[in-house]
């Protein structure tokens, strides 16, 4: 008997833990496991905009992992076109991936609400490098760009990947299909080859590397942002060095292409009040994003661009015909 | 001895009360979450995420209670293991090969106690290993390369035909099996899509612990179904309470499997699995002089509990110094730290030192508590066994759904989950054994992911798997492992003669 009662509290635990969270109206999917980006988007997102309150309630945060964002993208078209209450967290990913044909239908599909902040590209080599600056790398690479090997933690024709094609074109150089890339499990893992001699150079963001360019045991050649960015003031930007290249892996969401223009309206607007607490300011900041708003139709208008943009890449390096 | 006074402050952070409440009851929950199968220390560490912010706690808490959970896990999967044939979670594969041998002659209580011994000098020895060589051993792992983690792959499976009792055809065939499936879904270094036919359900390849339950948990139930229908018995409960003579079988594998589960933790990209596939491969061709491997020898318990809870503390060697993960669990923890802005890192041993050494203190602590837990827990989890089936069986099931489900928030795995439970059910009828499947599912990416890598950074010169010392040195070992069994086997001191015995 005693047994029986402990089985049953072990389900029924589980089954506490599992619906630890209570059911509201608003809903925010994101599109992987939890512990990711669009997790972490989701969830603090969620957070501030009940503490905000600009919802009633809690935000559910609700995971759908699969296909890059490809499945919560068709279950989101198909199915929940028209709800007003959804948000899906996604990023320069979701895009380079609508990009190359991935998703089951491409970006005018959804209505694309705004994004919070971004994650900087950045270029980094280790601090015992020969390589000093950015002309000196691509001076290197330029005579011959097989001679350096470069890493991320995208494959090849993901977003780390084209950062670099990207600089490389800006920097003459031809032949960027014999430019050597090995993808790593994230920007942490590409570093420590890099530290340990395995890879010359790392292009990926500058928030899963930050813990290593405070510690200097990587040098920073290039920082992909307009302007120089607030946490890192010093690092030079590959604009400063004459590269015209940016390449910022935003954080934002998007919802169903069905829903009525008067609540997209009422949605950028609460994502505009939250970019603008002081919470958010903080938190972004906190986990390395740079706070950057562009919303509604300028945000609509963003992403078509950058979709255009990674496909005419895409195209260049042979990912895609 | 600066390390010990830092270790002491860390002792008054773990003994706040909160804090050991929360070892407590992380502890508690852990074992539970780990023993359910399809739940395991991932989401276990997940759902308690949200809790964590809910109650408001500090960085330090939340690190220690997520520790105690992953600590609890890592003990608890062996349970179900062990009782009923199915790994709570991954790391506990290898715990079936010997452990449910031993349950089915009535030796449950036995077995989950020297797993539980084993677990705790496992990861007692890993976190002492952590206070000591932290820093250090995190340098030394920087230098293994992407040549040298697929030649530590390559020697896992070399390994694997001699790692169950039945036909090693039929093992080869069962990885060779694992290795395909685990090719479906994108290819991480080119984001083509393989095998998916069309659907982005299978982008993402089969999740290695959908068809571990379904491979184990569903084909028992399948199996279960058959028997009843047959008018078969079940697994007998036997002795309640342990032996100490039989505990102390399991002490010298457990030192051993501690050693080499320690190092494959420490290696981000080697993790849990391995430690506990290489710990009992090895403990076997050490030990196993009478061919009792694979029927209920408690040095294959004992092994590969130790060498998968010392990797889970090695695990955290690099998350801690790197910032890198070294398993999935970690990599779910790195992500709070981060979102409670703690940067871990090369600078996280000097910004923070009372987070890292109370969290070290709150492992010391936990393992005890654990210990202590557990002990009197198997009397209580042997009786499992003497539950009806028509109880026990349908809550199997129920988990299975649940835990599935939990992890992957797709109905479309269940379905996955399924198909594996049926080709559990006809390879078992066809004398397979399932646990190479699911580490040639398991291991397999890794190992293709890193020669993918290596062969990028070479250009495509294959001369590239050579040329590291590490790479060649594991060669050498692997080549030595093989020979030692071939000379084995040609004085014929192993299996054949037993597995006669067996059936008689």
């Amino acid at each position: 008997m005693i047994l029986k009662l402990n089985t049953a509290y072990a389900a029924g635990l589980a089954v506490g833990l599992l619906f630890a969270m209570p059911a509201t109206a608003a809903e925010c999917i994101a599109p992987a496991d939890p512990g990711g980006g669009w997790d972490f988007t989701c969830r603090e997102v969620g957070r501030l905009l009940s503490a905000e309150g600009l919802v009633d309630g809690n935000v559910q945060v609700t995971n759908m992992p699969g296909g890059v964002g490809a499945v919560a993208f068709a279950n989101v078209a198909s199915k929940r076109a028209n709800d007003p209450e959804l948000l899906v967290a996604t990023s320069t990913v979701g895009v380079t991936q609508i990009a190359q044909g991935k998703y089951p239908a491409g970006v005018e599909t959804m209505r694309w609400l705004a994004m919070l902040g971004a994650d900087v590209g950045v270029i980094a080599v280790d601090d015992d490098s020969p390589y000093q600056s950015l002309d000196d790398l691509m001076g290197a690479m330029k005579g011959d760009p097989a001679s350096v090997v470069t890493a991320g933690s995208t494959g090849a024709g993901g977003w780390d990947h084209i950062r670099l094609m990207m600089l490389a074109q800006a920097a003459g150089i031809e032949d960027i299909g014999s430019i050597r890339w090995v993808q790593f499990d994230g920007g942490g893992p590409a570093v420590t080859q890099m530290m340990g001699g395995q890879v010359g150079v790392v292009s990926t963001d500058l928030g899963e590397i930050k813990g290593f360019v405070e510690s200097g045991d990587i040098r920073v050649l290039a920082v992909l942002s307009d302007e120089p960015i607030s946490a890192f003031p010093d690092l030079p930007t590959a604009k400063s060095q004459g590269y015209d290249v940016t390449g910022y892996n935003w954080r934002g969401f998007y919802t169903g292409g069905g829903v009525s223009d008067e609540d997209y309206a009422a949605w950028v607007d609460r994502l505009q009040k939250l970019y603008n607490s002081e919470g958010w300011q903080e938190t972004a900041k906190a986990s390395g994003l740079e706070p950057i708003w562009r919303g509604g139709e300028e945000f609509s208008a963003y992403v078509a661009e950058q979709n255009e943009q990674m496909a005419e890449i895409s195209r260049q390096i042979g990912v895609i015909q | 001895m600066e390390t010990l006074s830092l270790l002491w402050d860390g002792f008054a952070v773990a003994a706040l009360p909160i804090n050991l409440l929360l070892i407590v009851v992380g502890c508690f929950a852990g074992t539970l979450i780990g023993a359910l199968p399809g739940l395991g220390p991932v989401n276990g560490v997940a759902i308690l995420i949200p809790l964590t912010f809910a109650f408001g706690l500090d960085a330090t808490s939340s690190l220690i209670l997520l520790s105690a959970v992953y600590y609890g896990c890592m003990y608890g999967g062996r349970i179900s293991a062990i009782l009923l044939n199915i790994p709570g979670d991954e790391p506990a594969i290898m715990t079936t090969l010997d452990g449910y041998p031993m349950a089915k002659q009535g030796q449950a209580a036995d077995a989950l106690a020297i797993s539980g011994v084993a677990s705790f000098i496992g990861a007692t020895l890993a976190t002492i290993g952590l206070t000591l060589f932290a820093p250090m051993l995190a340098k030394a792992a920087i230098y293994f390369g992407p040549a040298d983690y697929f030649a530590l792959y390559v020697m896992a499976f070399a390994t694997i035909g001699g790692i169950t009792g039945a036909d090693p055809r039929k093992t080869l065939l069962a990885a060779l099996l694992g290795l395909m499936l685990g090719t479906v879904g994108l290819d991480p270094s080119t984001g083509v899509a393989r095998y998916t036919f069309g659907s982005f359900n299978l982008y993402d390849g089969f999740d290695p612990i959908v068809a571990l339950v379904g491979l184990f948990a569903i084909s028992e139930i399948l199996f279960f179904l058959e028997e009843k229908a047959h008018g078969g018995s079940m697994v007998p409960p036997g002795r309640v309470f342990p032996r100490l003579t039989r505990v102390k079988e399991g002490l010298g594998a457990s030192l051993r499997g501690s050693l080499i589960g320690f190092i494959a933790g420490i290696l981000p990209g080697a993790g849990a699995s391995l430690g506990a596939v290489m710990s009992y491969s090895f403990e076997k061709r050490i030990s196993d002089k009478k061919g009792t491997f694979g029927h209920g020898d408690p040095r294959g318990v004992a092994a590969p509990e130790a060498g998968n809870n010392a990797a889970s503390g090695g695990a955290l060697i690099p998350m801690l110094t790197l910032g890198v993960p070294g398993s999935g669990t970690t990599a779910v923890m790195l992500a709070m730290l981060i979102s409670l802005n703690i940067q871990p890192g090369p600078l996280l041993f000097e910004r923070s030192p009372d987070l890292v050494w109370g969290l070290v203190a709150a492992l010391y602590l936990a393992n005890f508590t654990l210990l202590i837990l557990n002990l009197p827990l198997i009397g209580m989890f042997t009786r499992v066994l003497g539950l009806p089936a028509w109880g026990l069986m349908p809550l199997v099931v129920a988990i299975s759904y649940l835990g599935v489900y939990a992890i992957t928030h797709a109905a479309f795995d269940l379905l996955i989950m399924v198909g594996f439970g049926i080709l559990g059910y006809v390879l078992r009828k066809l004398d397979f054994s399932l646990v190479p499947i699911v580490l040639g599912l398991l291991l397999g990416m890794d190992m293709e992911n890193n020669l993918r890598r290596a062969l990028s950074i070479s250009g495509g010169d294959f001369t590239v798997l050579v040329q590291s010392p590490i790479a060649l040195f594991i060669y050498a070992l692997t080549a030595a492992f093989l020979a030692l069994s071939l000379w084995l086997a040609r004085r014929g001191v192993v299996a054949p003669l037993h597995a006669e015995q067996a059936e008689d």
